[in-house]
């Protein structure tokens, strides 16, 4: 087929089409078809390239293995104690609850995680984690995840070959297929427009049903341990669809992303390093995570080296060494040695695992990290000290969605996964992203198999979407025709040190407003795009095409940074440094408003259910949450405290 | 259904003329491979057909080319198993029994047809460069199914190392006076016999056969033990290969040369 | 930061190696300077990549002839005046530039048995020692950059092989499933006569250049060789199948051999 630059459509009918192929895209996919529907599986990379591979640490499950103690109510605990009581407690909870079974599933479907001597799944320490949760498999664990869950797809697959003769009868994957516009009719969803990476030609799903599982933005961001991928497709999506994102000024910086050489950082170190007895320490050799455990904290940190020391081997008898802080404050913490001038030789600190652990334990154990560190940096983990800093790692904010069917306000549009929010509240705990995109991907495929099964066969008929595919093919070849215009990777770059200086892990009033003010100016450049080259695989047409995405997203983050006068979880103000039991009540909503606006609105946060606030300690909620809220106990308790 | 689409596009593999691009020396590990094996095939058919020098009979010493030595013109005491009783004539190996499966051990051995593959047949010479053959079935054709046997061939080799190892303790309980004695040709032999272990223990049937075969180690503890240290020595399989030829042809031109007075084997002990 | 000359590929089959002077930084990869080739020279250099850091097994290429990742190979590696030569996979068809079609790989996958549990078991009942899933698992470290396939000459100087012959990648995979201490199938048979192993003549160029050090040839695909003159080219196994203790044969998956119409 010659490319040529008139739009010619390939039009596929389906029942349910997931866009994403990492962990949460492919289970919501094993979903559907599971149901019965045809499916297709969206991919913007190969198949099995997905974004998940790069998660290391392990995926969190309360499966009791190492502790016989740990159940749901645990997990649940400490994954609401770690979004800062922001998270949305049904979906925290269902979270908790199914956790163990997926896990099960994915071993049942040929996963081989790391054992117990037992014969279990063996589970791992993380940061914010009571007991040891994370079923993992050295530090490749979103590997094996991906793997199992593209090979669950290929034995559907087989098994359709088997009955009708043809693998992709009910399941098939599009690689190398972007969608760039959601189709709605009515203020509902019918299907998706997009193009094929390898011809540039143009493809139309019509599907009563779309599940978005997009994953991040972090390509937003100067610093990051994203890959090109993560350019907030589906957070864009869904704004232009007509859904909302609630809690988009929580962005995660992984406190250990290598800093060093230049062309690496940003690249992620794992947690594991820190769970299996690493340390983090300034350029004068202190540990200095003594000084900055918070307050709401106190009680479960361990105050002296000798007592975190011993924490690795009689968890029962000491308290967590303060490495294992969640992400958040661990991340703030090195940003501020940094600062004062305590770093280390390229602007992070030591992480330091050789004067640890045996040489040999370290490369059984961190494999990967070993890897990583000697082929890119010249650094042997098992001899020196790593040097890491923070890195733009995850998003917790999201579309919102119900927390049962992961349905957004758009009738058949779906969300799971990073693209979905509410699920972590303020900060994500290391390992329940994992479990997050078996859960909640998987409610999704359900979902969204459940609303197709709803709709009885009816379908919108293609005139009535075609004229927004032609528009939007119209809108993709915009840049291709523009003759001379802006560099699609300089316009990149520069909304890269916007996001990565003005809406950083330290934010200003005066600084978001500014940042608003450049994305404004940057939003005008970016309508005059220009790539040169054809349809054929031409990356800088593809980015010209990501740009408006990201370029509404990076919005939506600075609006609702500048709006939320608090510091909590993966936002921190710096001219708003307490956490407010009041802010505490509210998510942000952002729609947009017109062509790039964005709207900023109020929506409460759901309450926690008597029966789970009654998990946590009186003093404890009493430092999250205003008088009214508090149970009878904990307010009266408040009352004598200040008496 | 799937409305139809454009044909797919016909592509094919870019087109470079050259055989390969790597800079770098990619020639030279074939190259010393066929150089290492054209000389110990050359040593080893020379000394085999020369039915001379192969024992020494005032410490024992045996050539392993020679063992077990089966024809009714060997020395007396170098015959293990006893001796037929014909004359070989010119040519025929004294040694009749173990050499062709010693061969067909090492033919068959998975590391030495990566070599003779590599360098010899040059499918393919080194990576990333295109070999010369118009066609290629690798194993597939009954020619080559012989391959496929070299767990038996191992077997025989294994018996074969014992009795190479019980020539190299014979020669200890012939001292110059008679009794214990230790020489240079003892030293030599026994560097030979490890170095032979270390080949026949490390193959890739071995390993197979101790524990590789298993789908589940869990409740198999002792072959679980065996197969990891098989693995170990695996890991070492083509230096053991190497060492093997090498102490091989050492141990047989020492032999050779105090066998034929051109040397005097040094004695350390009696 | 010194300027150094990048040969690279340029344009479908009939393409052709364009030079470029380019800036390389210490401590920069091949895909790096790529990268500076796009944003810098030439924005529509066609190069396939993800994580940039060795873990998903996209950026698979050729440099001065070596197949290698982009992103794992360190400019450090050069000499300060050695041209740089960089290709896309010679077994695959070219879409463009430095981007192969790689979708033989992914028939292939198809085309082996998936994971058969013993149907009376059911999820959570799975008891395996750490030592049972660590030979499966270091094949599972495999990121599928299909390098191995790439660089294998069954394949990469026989196009006409490639209907009888997984690659290496596969073949691995067939080992990965006949070491998982819980499946129960037996893909021994189809091994040899579906997916090639005879073809395979364990030259090891696969190991050489795997970026995860995964001992292909030694770990899978001699066990797998071994396992096959089991099966099928062992006297004594023929003699038991005579007298009725014959393995039960995994058949090839119907219907994925030559799917499209």
């Amino acid at each position: 087929m010659a490319p040529s630059r008139a739009p010619d459509f390939t039009r596929h009918t389906y029942d349910v089409v997931v866009i994403g192929a990492g962990g949460a895209g492919l289970r919501a996919a094993i979903a559907a078809r599971e149901q019965g529907m045809r499916t297709a599986v969206i991919s913007k990379s190969l198949f099995g390239k997905a974004h998940t591979v790069m998660a290391e640490g392990g995926a969190a499950a309360a499966l009791g293995n190492a502790n016989p103690a740990d159940e749901w109510r645990v997990h649940f605990r400490d994954t609401v104690r770690g979004g800062k009581f922001l998270n949305d407690p049904r979906m925290a909870e269902l979270h908790a609850r199914e956790a163990p079974e997926r896990i099960l599933e994915l071993e049942y479907w040929g996963a081989l995680f790391d054992r117990t001597a037992d014969g279990r799944i063996s589970q791992r320490n993380f940061g914010g984690h009571e007991y040891p949760r994370l079923a993992h498999v050295g530090d490749r664990t979103g590997l094996e995840m991906i793997r199992t869950l593209q090979q669950r797809i290929v034995a559907l697959q087989q098994a359709d070959a088997a009955e009708l003769g043809d693998p992709d009868a009910r399941l098939r994957v599009f690689p190398e297929t972007a969608i760039t516009e959601l189709l709605v009719h009515e203020g509902a969803v019918t299907g998706a427009f997009g193009y094929r990476r390898e011809d540039g030609g143009f493809v139309v799903f019509e599907a009563p049903a779309v599940v978005l599982a997009t994953g991040g933005i972090g390509k937003m961001f100067r610093t990051t341990s994203n890959s090109w991928e993560y350019t907030g497709d589906g957070h864009a999506l869904a704004l232009r669809a007509g859904a909302s994102l609630i809690n988009m000024e929580f962005v995660q910086f992984h406190p250990t992303g290598m800093v060093w050489p230049p062309s690496v950082r940003g690249i992620l170190v794992t947690e594991s390093v820190r769970g299996d007895g690493g340390v983090l320490r300034n350029a004068d050799g202190k540990r200095f995570m003594f000084d900055y455990v918070p307050d709401v904290f106190r009680a479960q940190y361990a105050e002296t080296e000798a007592e975190a020391d011993g924490w690795y081997d009689d968890p029962a008898h000491h308290r967590r060494p303060p490495e294992l802080l969640p992400r958040d404050e661990v991340a703030r913490a090195i940003n501020s040695e940094v600062k004062a001038g305590r770093g280390s030789p390229h602007g992070g600190v030591f992480l330091d695992v050789s004067t640890r652990l045996p040489a040999e334990e370290i490369r059984r154990r961190l494999p990967s990290m070993h890897h990583q560190f000697k082929e890119l940096a010249d650094v042997d983990i098992t001899a020196e000290a790593m040097e890491v800093g923070p890195t733009c790692h995850y998003v917790m904010g999201g579309v919102r969605v119900d927390a049962e069917t992961a349905a957004t306000d758009v009738p058949g549009l779906f969300a799971a996964g990073e693209v979905a929010g509410g699920m972590h509240g303020s900060n994500r705990l290391g390992g329940n992203s994992l479990s997050d995109l078996l859960v909640f991907g998987r409610r999704a495929g359900l979902g969204a198999a459940e609303y197709t099964a709803g709709t009885g066969g009816r379908r919108i008929p293609y005139e009535a979407v075609e004229p927004k595919a032609r528009e939007a093919a119209e809108h993709a070849l915009a840049s291709l025709k523009q003759g001379t215009g802006e560099n699609p990777y300089t316009l990149h770059s520069d909304l890269q040190d916007t996001m990565n200086d003005l809406v950083g892990i330290i934010r200003r009033g005066p600084e978001l407003t500014e940042a608003l003010e450049r994305l404004s100016r940057l939003e005008e450049r970016s309508t005059g795009l220009s790539a040169p080259g054809d349809r054929v695989y031409n990356p800088g047409w593809h980015l010209a095409m990501s740009l408006p995405n990201m370029l509404v997203v990076s919005r939506a983050i600075a609006a609702a940074a500048l709006e939320r006068e608090e510091s909590r979880g993966g936002h921190t103000r710096n001219d708003f440094p307490e956490m407010s039991a009041r802010w505490r009540r509210l998510n942000l909503e952002v729609r947009v408003d017109g062509p790039g606006g964005v709207t900023v609105g109020r929506r409460p946060v759901p309450d926690i259910p008597p029966e789970l606030l009654a998990l946590f300690d009186p003093d404890e909620l009493a430092k999250y949450l205003t008088k009214e809220e508090l149970p009878e106990t904990a307010a009266d308790a408040d009352e004598e405290e200040r008496a | 259904m799937t409305p139809p689409e454009g044909a797919p596009p016909a592509r094919a593999r870019i087109r470079i003329p050259e055989r390969t691009l790597r800079t770098d020396r990619w020639w030279l590990g074939p190259l010393f491979t066929t150089l290492g094996l054209a000389t110990f095939v050359v040593y080893a058919t020379l000394r085999v057909f020369q039915q001379d020098h192969y024992w020494v009979q005032e410490h024992h010493y045996l050539t392993p080319f020679y063992s077990p030595c089966l024809a009714a013109q060997c020395a007396p005491d170098a015959a293990l198993l006893g001796r037929l009783p014909v004359e070989f004539p010119p040519l025929v190996p004294y040694a009749l029994l173990s050499l062709p499966f010693l061969l067909l051990f090492r033919l068959t051995c998975y590391y030495y047809r990566k070599a003779y593959y590599r360098s010899i047949w040059q499918a393919p010479t080194a990576c990333a460069v295109r070999e010369p053959h118009r066609s290629y079935t690798g194993e597939t054709r009954p020619l080559m199914l012989p391959q496929n046997g070299h767990r038996y061939f191992f077997y025989v080799a294994f018996v074969i190392t014992l009795i190479n190892t019980w020539d190299m303790f014979v020669p200890f309980l012939h001292g110059t006076n008679g009794g214990f004695g230790v020489g240079l040709g003892n030293v030599i032999m026994l560097l030979n016999v490890l170095m032979l272990w270390g080949y026949t223990l490390s193959c890739h049937s071995c390993r197979h056969i101790m524990g590789g075969r298993l789908r589940a180690f869990g409740r198999h503890p002792v072959r679980y033990r065996l197969w990891t240290g098989v693995s170990r020595l695996n890991d070492r399989h083509m230096h053991f290969g190497w060492a093997s030829i090498a102490t091989l042809i050492a141990t047989d031109a020492y032999i050779a040369l105090v066998s034929s007075g051109v040397i005097t084997d040094p004695r350390f002990f009696n | 930061m010194s300027e150094r000359v990048f040969r690279v590929w340029r344009g479908a089959d009939e393409g052709d190696l364009t030079e470029y002077r380019v800036e390389v930084n210490e401590g920069e990869v091949v895909l790096d300077v790529l990268h500076r080739l796009q944003a810098t020279q030439t924005p529509d250099l066609a190069v396939r990549w993800n994580c940039k850091a060795g873990k998903c097994g996209s950026c698979s290429v050729e440099i001065n002839g070596v197949p290698r990742l982009s992103c794992m190979t360190r400019m450090s590696v050069f000499a300060e005046d050695e041209v740089v030569t960089v290709t896309p996979m010679r077994t695959f068809p070219v879409i463009r530039d430095l981007v192969c079609d790689v979708s033989f790989n992914y028939d292939k996958a198809r085309e082996i048995p998936s994971f058969t549990p013993d149907p009376a078991t059911s999820p959570g009942d799975f008891r395996m020692a750490q030592v049972d899933v660590e030979r499966s698992q270091e094949f599972r470290k495999c990121i599928e950059c299909f390098l191995c396939n790439n660089v294998c000459h069954v394949i990469r100087d026989h196009e006409e092989n490639k209907e009888h012959f997984s690659g290496p990648r596969f073949l691995m995979r067939v080992a990965e499933l006949e070491m998982h201490p819980e499946d129960t199938a037996d893909r021994r048979a189809i091994a040899q006569d579906e997916f090639g192993l005879g073809y395979c003549n364990i030259t090891k160029c696969c190991t050489e250049v795997c970026p995860e050090g995964i001992r292909i040839t030694d770990n899978a695909l001699i066990p797998m060789k071994e396992r096959v003159a089991d099966r099928k080219y062992d006297p004594l196994v023929w003699l038991g199948s005579k007298i009725g203790v014959r393995p039960k044969d995994t058949p090839i998956v119907p219907n994925v051999r030559h799917p499209r119409e």
